[in-house]
């Protein structure tokens, strides 16, 4: 019953973009502006990456242009001690020779290759923490290819029509559609932005996980003010939790999670009173992704080492879940929490993980797709390979997948397959189709809408900075509930796939 | 005195059983902290096999063994401590003089002697443990200059370090007033004990690290000042002699001695985190969940079920644990859900929810109430306002105007509504001992009375209740002098007498007996006015009476985890209910919920406005004392959003049907249309 690429739909042909799906299949034309407007029509943004400049950071190899150095060896000790702690110190003394007597320079010196010593042992059980933070981010974010991405986050609303945009430029642009002003936030603090996501029960605030730190931004929406300034920003840090790569809003509005890879503790925020939980496990070297079951009942933590935990959130203990092969890359929770797909970096398949409240619960993961690489040969295209990420519709009908595809090669490239769900009798995954946008774009980051009233919609950011939209249209298996305007967020069993009575909602 | 006497059942059957537990588990964490303290109190570099066997030996000696038992002793008596003074609602001093009232509060003052005595105690143990020149008081004099040969010497390092434990258990029990490390918060997060304790145990050896160094230069810095006093008295009273040929300790030469300061240093640390690991327990124990059973077939049990539990005032600590069962059952147990929802057997009246919805209701309705009071006094500024003039400020709904006028003092404190205890949130221990300063200092609407130099329409105000005192203007709040607390003349006794005591302070020997202003209570007045104002003009004075900054918005959210639970326990059954209800129980009540809630929002929305009140508190770090009640109003405001924003999403259109004032409309479209 395995699903596996091969019963796809080819995919079309270079430059052809898929629009949208309806009666059972993905339509795609020659060029986007071909399909009629719905009611609201979320804005197709475009961000050139030429436009965006990369913020400089400051290099170390720039600091000595700046610094001066007939300062004193207090000084100078004070200012290494300032900007890379003990190590910086000891390293200043041992290169100052001539100012201070041997005995302090042998000891130093040695000292210092004892802690050199002792975090490459370290690094060398955790390969990771060699990384640069920068490094850290581009790795383990759910973006593929973060660190040249033009659009490095996207954060839909859970319950209104409007969305965030982080960009290269370390900015962050939020888009309303009921209003015209889309204002832009800018921070200090806000540097390289892992991801974003916007506060459940909440109309302003918005998370965003940093280089250093977390902002939470109060972004008041009924301002005109395009530049909400840094005021209405909250910064969260605790001490060794950074780059923070992952963040999580417990459903209830009331929580958050964050996770760095450096860090071996995930922590619990209150956020209004700035105070946080730390959660601490032995093995694994830190926490890498962070997401939260749509019921709030659980929260899926993957680490950096080929393990990843599930936490329960009533009293917070955790099932350990070792990996054979690698880490877990990516993760997805079904509408009702007792679902979780994920998958593992080196593998090609999907796995799948029950979980009911009954003590004992599913002891393996079962592999319910398959998607190692293969060929079309009517577009002579290759797709398959490694899952970068996994996003599953708020309605539990439509899994979309993106796939790794092979940089060398310009026929086999990234690419984003949509698969049907399927729960009863058994949980299947059945073919839907692949997503594919402009001519040389290739897909870096989805998500799903979360409230989309006629079935579906998938938004993607490209490489080329575009930021597209596509619908899915099918009747979900509440379908009647459907039409109320703030219909009630409840989770959504889904008894049957309901294809064959589609209707079209869309008329071309 | 203490609470021995209260004979409320949760007092009896869990709490007392879950601070016995903690010390238990403090005690037998004792041998654990004493061997590793024996390790790094007699570390030795270069000899480390020597260093293992002394310690190991060190441990199965009987002085070790003695101490041990000792301090056990010293656990238990800080555990007593700990349920004695723990409260789940923080005092907060307005003024650095109430501040200062605390300190030399005479229940304090026990405090502080008590750890005094304790610290002497468990630093004798860790000098007999260390040994060697620290072992004894007495010491044969190497040097006889006379020819007694048998004189005794004092042993200056031994006394050093008794004295060092006195300093190090005064200055625990003082920063535990200043930053109220007797209170107990709640975890936003529900986590098994183990777990718990575990995570916290870092920071907590981190904290007494930190604090004992700092302990450390602070005693170092008296005793090089001081230290010759203790010194001549023991000689004196005890008739040891002084070693001459030693440097005495309070030199330069004798207190630079690193070992010594290594040693005083771990022995702090030791001292310390003993007490912070019994404080930490404790409060792992007693912030445990509690669940209440919704509903019991027992009529005698019918007191220990969740409605009775919340609505009864007998223990603040009960309320609040029972308020935490309820939003976490609101949250995670269907089947406790339905009990809630369920009708009496007969009859079928929803008994459980009125009770439950009403109890809620009412604790968000007071704090309304508070906050209202609190910004009319604080708008006023000066002016007179007159009742009919402040009514009109007060839309809020049931029952705001009645307080607007009164400013609530008289009116919170005596209201005999079972609700209204929770305004005056020192706990019940407090009351049934003191009741003096612990109660009254977050007395709602202390921040404002308790500078004298606040607004004269309030002052008048407290004027008229207690115009028989001197000092009305600078005191908590009236009661204190009704129950005839003797705060004050501790508190002026400790000042300088220069400034306090040749200050004219007008004595009037017979309060005026008629209400009607009288030449002399006029004359009175007056002369207060200028007293006042020739205060003002002195610098300690205004430093000691002006107020801290956040320090009345602190006070008025400072029990604010009640209500944040009550938000969170009414929106999250609120939105159960619109599956799981299926006698419509809730729905008689969701008008007045939601009217509650759009008013309290107002308020709080106005509150914010205000000076200060937005403004983040500086983070506290190394500190075991529990900032948390700092941030509490900000935790309030992002409940309450979150609460509403529950219900509209949850009932989206079908609120338009929900019969509601016309503005509470127009604020909650604004929050269906995700506009906050």
């Amino acid at each position: 019953m395995m699903c596996s690429l091969s019963l796809f739909p080819s995919p079309v042909p270079a430059g052809q973009v898929t629009l949208y799906e309806a009666n059972n299949e993905l339509v795609s034309a020659s060029s986007a502006d071909c399909y009629e407007k719905q009611e609201w029509d979320p804005p197709s943004l475009h961000f050139p990456r030429e436009s965006l400049k990369p913020h400089s950071r400051p290099e170390s190899s720039s600091k000595a242009a700046f610094l001066d150095h007939r300062d004193t060896l207090w000084m100078r000790s004070a200012g290494a001690w300032r900007d890379a702690g003990l190590s910086g110190l000891l390293d200043e003394i041992t290169n100052s020779a001539e100012e201070v007597p041997k005995w302090l320079t042998v000891s130093s010196g040695c000292v210092l290759a004892l802690l050199r010593w002792m975090s490459s042992f370290h690094g060398s059980l955790f390969p990771h923490l060699t990384l640069s933070s920068e490094e850290m981010v581009a790795e383990f974010s759910q973006v593929l290819d973060w660190s040249d991405c033009a659009v490095r986050g996207f954060s839909w609303h859970p319950h209104t029509d409007k969305f965030a945009v982080a960009l290269l430029d370390d900015s962050i642009k939020i888009y309303n559609s009921k209003s015209a002003t889309a204002p832009t936030l800018k921070h200090r603090l806000q540097r390289s932005v892992a991801a974003l996501q916007w506060k459940p029960l909440c109309a302003s605030a918005l998370a965003v996980a940093c280089h250093t730190c977390l902002l939470v931004w109060h972004v008041d929406p009924t301002s005109l003010s395009t530049r909400p300034s840094s005021g209405c920003a909250q910064a969260l840090s605790h001490p060794g939790h950074s780059p923070v790569t992952s963040i999580a809003w417990s459903p209830s509005g009331s929580l958050l999670v964050s996770a760095s890879p450096a860090d071996t503790a995930m922590m619990v925020w209150d956020v209004a009173a700035e105070t946080c939980v730390p959660l601490q496990r032995v093995g694994g070297g830190g926490v890498t992704l962070i997401s939260w079951s749509p019921d709030g009942g659980r929260v899926l933590a993957a680490t950096p080492s080929a393990l990843f935990r599930v936490w329960e959130t009533r009293m917070w203990t955790c099932e350990r879940w070792p990996c054979l092969k690698g880490r877990c890359q990516s993760g997805c929770w079904s509408p009702d929490g007792s679902r979780l797909l994920f998958s593992v970096q080196g593998e090609t398949v999907i796995y799948a993980l029950t979980f009911t409240d009954a003590p004992g619960g599913s002891k393996a993961a079962a592999v319910v797709a398959d998607l190692s690489a293969t060929t079309f040969s009517d577009g002579d295209i290759t797709v398959g390979g490694e899952v970068q990420s996994l996003a599953w519709d708020p309605s539990g009908e439509r899994l979309a997948v993106l796939l790794k595809g092979d940089p060398q090669s310009s026929s086999h490239p990234s690419i984003i397959a949509v698969f049907k769900t399927r729960t009863s009798p058994v949980f299947e995954l059945l073919p839907c189709g692949f997503v594919r946008g402009e001519a040389g774009a290739e897909p870096r980051l989805m998500q799903f809408h979360p409230h989309f009233q006629h079935g579906a919609l998938l938004t993607v950011c490209w490489s080329n900075g575009r930021i597209s939209h596509v619908p899915f249209y099918f009747s979900r298996a509440g379908g009647s509930r459907s039409g109320l305007g703030g219909s009630p967020p409840i989770p959504h069993l889904t008894s049957k796939a309901a294809d064959n009575k589609t209707h079209t909602l869309y008329t071309k | 005195m203490f609470s021995l006497k209260q004979n409320c059942w949760f007092l009896r059957k869990v709490i007392w059983w879950r601070a016995i537990a903690s010390i238990a588990w403090s005690v037998l964490l004792l041998p654990v902290t004493v061997t590793v303290f024996v390790f790094l109190s007699r570390f030795c570099l270069f000899h480390p096999i020597l260093w293992v066997s002394e310690c190991l030996a060190l441990l199965t000696a009987a002085s070790t063994i003695f101490s041990l038992v000792l301090l056990c002793g010293v656990v238990l008596v800080a555990g007593f401590f700990n349920l004695e003074y723990y409260t789940v609602v923080p005092s907060i001093p307005c003024t650095r003089v109430a501040l200062l009232g605390k300190v030399l509060h005479p229940r304090q003052c026990v405090h502080s002697l008590v750890h005094c005595t304790m610290g002497m105690l468990m630093s004798w143990c860790a000098a007999v443990t260390i040994g060697g020149r620290y072992g004894t008081l007495g010491s044969p004099c190497t040097q006889t200059d006379s020819g007694s040969s048998q004189q005794t010497c004092l042993n200056e390092y031994h006394l050093f370090f008794l004295l060092a434990g006195a300093f190090m258990g005064y200055s625990h029990s003082l920063l535990g007033v200043v930053q109220n490390m007797n209170y107990v918060s709640f975890q936003t997060i529900q986590q098994y004990k183990y777990l718990r304790f575990k995570g916290s145990l870092p920071r907590v050896i981190k904290c007494s690290v930190v604090q004992a160094l700092y302990s450390v230069r602070n005693y170092v810095a008296l005793y090089f000042f001081f230290g010759y006093i203790p010194r001549t008295w023991i000689c004196t009273t005890l008739n040891l002699e002084l070693d001459r040929s030693l440097h005495t300790l309070d030199s330069l030469a004798g207190l630079l001695d690193f070992s010594l300061l290594y040693h005083l240093w771990i022995s702090g640390t030791f001292l310390l985190l003993i007490w912070y690991l019994t404080v930490l327990l404790f409060r792992i124990y007693v912030t445990e969940v509690y669940s209440f059973p919704v509903q019991s077939t027992f009529a005698e049990d019918a007191d220990q079920c969740l409605p009775k539990v919340l609505t009864s005032s007998e223990s603040l600590v009960m309320k609040f644990l029972a308020l935490q069962d309820l939003a976490l059952l609101s949250q995670y147990s269907p089947a406790r859900r339905l009990e809630v929802f369920s009708l009496s057997l007969p009859g079928g009246h929803p008994h459980n929810w009125n009770a439950i919805s009403k109890e809620c209701l009412s604790l968000l309705n007071e704090l309304t109430q508070r906050l209202v009071a609190h910004h009319d006094a604080v708008a006023s500024n000066g002016r007179i306002k007159s009742q009919s003039a402040s009514t009109d400020t007060t839309r809020s709904g049931s029952s705001g105007s009645s307080v607007a006028g009164t400013f609530g003092t008289e009116d919170v404190l005596k209201t005999p509504q079972p609700s209204s205890f929770i305004r005056t949130p020192g706990s019940v221990f407090l009351k049934s001992s003191m009741g003096g300063v612990h109660s009254s200092v977050t007395a709602p609407f202390t921040p404002d009375l308790d500078s004298p130099f606040s607004s004269p329409a309030i002052r008048r105000l407290a004027a008229h209740q207690e115009p028989s005192s001197p000092w009305y203007g600078s005191i908590q709040s009236p009661h204190i002098m009704r129950r005839g607390a003797k705060l004050w003349s501790a508190s002026t006794d400790s000042q300088p007498k220069s400034s306090v005591a040749t200050s004219p302070v007008p004595e009037p020997s017979t309060p005026p007996a008629s209400p009607k202003p009288s030449f002399l209570s006029q004359w009175l007045q007056n002369r207060k006015e200028q007293v006042k104002s020739f205060l003002s003009r002195r610098v300690l004075i205004m430093y000691l009476f002006n107020k801290l900054p956040e320090a009345s918005s602190q006070a008025l959210f400072a029990d604010s985890q009640a209500h944040i639970w009550a938000l969170e326990g009414l929106s999250h059954l609120l939105a159960a209910s619109f599956s799981e209800d299926r006698f419509g129980v809730v729905q008689t009540t969701l008008p007045s919920i939601l009217s509650c809630m759009l008013t309290l929002q107002e308020a709080v929305d106005r509150h914010f406005k205000l000076p200060h009140a937005s403004s983040k508190p500086v983070r506290a770090s190394y500190s075991m004392g529990d900032s948390s009640y700092k941030t509490l109003r900000f935790a309030l405001r992002a409940a309450l959003k979150t609460a509403i924003y529950r219900i509209t999403s949850t009932f989206g259109e079908h609120l338009m049907a929900v019969q509601i004032s016309s503005e509470h409309r127009k604020r909650l479209q604004q929050f269906m249309e995700y506009k906050e």
